[in-house]
């Protein structure tokens, strides 16, 4: 740190005990440098800012614009949209599949979140109390679930599943007896969800395990040695010493689990190319394209973005809020 | 993340059993601990299986002729080994989906985000992290923020505006739709690296002589090439894996990348023939696979910063 104080003041004293241009400390070269120095950070983030702008931030005015106008396959094709107020929302709030399609991805969220906080917490729990061996082959089994791309993912189960030669229809009917060869996973929308959970939670539990066990690996030794002296059970210890010690790290986990499977999209829409019926099965994400690119209605689509956008960022507040006091920012 | 960390097993066990070592209580919690450690192996086992057992079905499934596939009984193993499917996805004209164009586009685009990316945020991570400046926290804020905006939001905006500059259908288009959704992440995981990098020494290469940018050019950017390697191979999966906006952008069936392409030919080949459609998924999942081995050290700690889902 002094260095830095050192060079800083030589800086500065270079600049204000001589007038530029006749010390040899302060040679243009120098002031080019200073100058450079004030203007640094808006250079600098020039490119990334301008790219982020053109392609995000103007689709995102244009998205909040389009949800005011009236957008259908007319204006595609080049008639004037025209501005019809909160009409879009009206119509997109007034209408009973949106709500639908809305409670779907909050019950296709919850269960998603449940199995998946409840099983990667398990599985890091389950960690720590390995030796060196199992340890890493559980870890390197959880990595190449995480590794697979959600596509590949969807379609390995979707084959696991598949009606006719699927591998879990004929392990059902062999162990049970009850005749599944045939049995459709995907045309009965519980179910389809129930294959949906599979996906998603198979893919999520890796990443909520490994982070949850490295805040397990930070929690003092001493202080569970000492309440096991004083004669803590293993699961009071766990719950008074350990739970409030990852507690931070688990609410973020938590959040950013709701705003990724609130969002769901590759994998219902792989799902229904496998199979499926669409309409019972749309989530928010899939339903904004339909509305919007199958129906050609991009007025109402664009405001059920915007509903959603808004919903996303609000329950980002906490993870934001969180990660800068982490960073001390 | 986890198999770097420092051994620890049996870590909240291990302290009763010494503490209490030679009394009744300790010989009763020894046995419990071995009971127990039966149960812990067994669920170890079956949390393995249970995470690798699709990916071990794809890759057998690829390997098996199409009548062992779809054969009443299935083949736990690859007995009839055959690469007949890959080369049925990799041969050109075999299928009206063909899998080689479809990998030039991904290339094409992952490769020039990566290094598009990289170049951008390496420049923003040095401003957010080198310089005082009024907006920075705010600046900050919107790193985050902008990565929560979901793509299927976005997906029908974006494909307008781009639309409006004739840029659908194009590689250059998904690719420039790909820098802007790396670069949050990209920005903010460098920012750590950068953050990890003494400003001292840049502070002395410019006490002898260098300009500010030469020392971040000569100094400080050789010592960020771990953290350029990471965040890099990040974007490669990013930019590999994305579908939402490939499939609204590059809607043509010329213009495919593969995560697109895969799911072309899954709609159009499901009833027919799964060992072909295996094949296909395991030649895009490779190179993900590969790559985050190769990063998921880092991986953790990156992405509870940043955010992104992997």
């Amino acid at each position: 740190m002094s260095s830095a104080v050192r060079a800083a003041r030589a800086r500065e004293l270079g600049e204000l005990v001589s007038p530029p241009g006749r010390s040899p400390i302060t040679s243009p070269r120098r002031r080019l440098a200073a100058s450079a120095f004030l203007r640094g950070p808006w250079l600098l983030l020039g490119p990334a800012l301008a790219v982020v702008a053109v392609i995000t931030g103007w689709p995102l005015v244009q998205l909040v614009v389009m949800s005011f106008q009236k957008y259908g396959r007319a204006q595609i094709f080049g008639a004037p949209p025209e501005f019809v107020g909160f009409d879009n929302y009206v119509e997109v709030l007034t209408d009973t599949e949106f709500w639908v399609v809305l409670g779907r991805s909050l019950l296709l969220c919850a269960a998603c979140v449940v199995a998946t906080m409840g099983l990667g917490v398990a599985v890091a729990v389950l960690m720590t109390r390995l030796g060196r061996g199992l340890r890493l082959l559980v870890s390197v089994g959880l990595l190449l679930a995480w590794a697979m791309p959600a596509l590949t993912a969807t379609t390995i189960w979707g084959w696991l599943f598949d009606t006719r030669r699927g591998l879990i229809n004929y392990l059902i009917t062999q162990f049970t007896g009850a005749d599944f060869m045939g049995h459709s996973w995907l045309n009965n929308w519980v179910s389809f969800y129930f294959v949906a959970t599979v996906v998603i939670t198979w893919q999520s539990v890796p990443f909520v395990a490994f982070t949850t066990y490295a805040a397990l690996t930070q929690v003092p030794r001493e202080v569970l040695e000492a309440a096991s002296i004083d004669g803590a059970s293993s699961w009071q210890r766990f719950r008074q010493i350990v739970v409030p010690h990852i507690r931070a790290v688990l609410v973020v986990l938590l959040v950013l689990q709701i705003i990724w499977d609130m969002r769901v999209f590759t994998q219902i829409y792989t799902l229904q190319a496998i199979g499926g019926i669409a309409e019972q099965t749309n989530t928010i994400g899939v339903y904004i394209y339909v509305t919007s690119v199958v129906s050609g209605d991009m007025g109402a689509g664009g405001a059920i973005a915007v509903l959603l956008v808004i919903i996303m960022l609000a329950m980002s507040g906490y993870y934001i809020r969180s990660v800068l006091r982490e960073e001390g920012i | 993340m986890s198999t770097q960390a420092p051994p620890r097993a049996g870590r909240p066990t291990a302290a009763p059993t010494r503490v209490g070592s030679g009394q009744p209580v300790g010989r009763r919690r020894q046995r419990r601990v071995t009971l127990g450690g039966t149960i812990r192996t067994i669920c170890a086992l079956v949390v393995f299986v249970a995470s690798v057992f699709p990916v071990y079905w794809m890759v057998n499934s690829s390997l098996l002729p199409g009548a062992a596939v779809r054969s009443s009984t299935p083949h736990l193993w690859p007995d009839e080994f055959t690469l007949d499917n890959y080369v049925t996805v990799l041969t050109p004209g075999t299928r009206s989906i063909d899998f080689l164009p479809a990998l030039r586009i991904s290339l094409i685009v992952t490769l020039s985000t990566v290094v598009f990316a990289l170049l951008f945020a390496f420049l923003a991570a040095l401003a957010l992290s080198r310089f005082q400046f009024r907006s920075r926290r705010m600046l900050i804020v919107g790193v985050l923020a902008i990565q929560m905006i979901p793509a299927e939001a976005m997906m029908i905006s974006t494909f307008r505006v781009l639309d409006g500059w004739n840029l659908v259908n194009t590689t250059a288009g998904l690719t420039l739709v790909y820098i802007a959704a790396v670069l949050p992440f990209t920005i903010w995981t460098l920012r750590g690296f950068v953050n990890g990098v003494p400003a001292e020494l840049e502070e002395a290469a410019m006490v002898d002589g260098c300009s500010r940018m030469g020392a971040f050019w000569r100094v400080t950017f050789p010592l960020l090439a771990p953290g350029l390697a990471a965040t890099g191979v990040f974007a490669f999966i990013q930019a590999w894996n994305e579908f939402t906006f490939a499939l609204i952008i590059m809607n043509r069936a010329d213009q495919r990348p593969l995560p697109v392409w895969l799911r072309a030919f899954v709609q159009a080949t499901k009833e027919t023939d799964w060992a072909v459609i295996m094949a296909g998924s395991t030649l895009v999942a490779i190179p993900v696979i590969i790559f985050f081995l190769i990063v998921q050290s880092r991986m953790t700690s990156g992405l509870v910063a940043g955010a992104v889902k992997g």
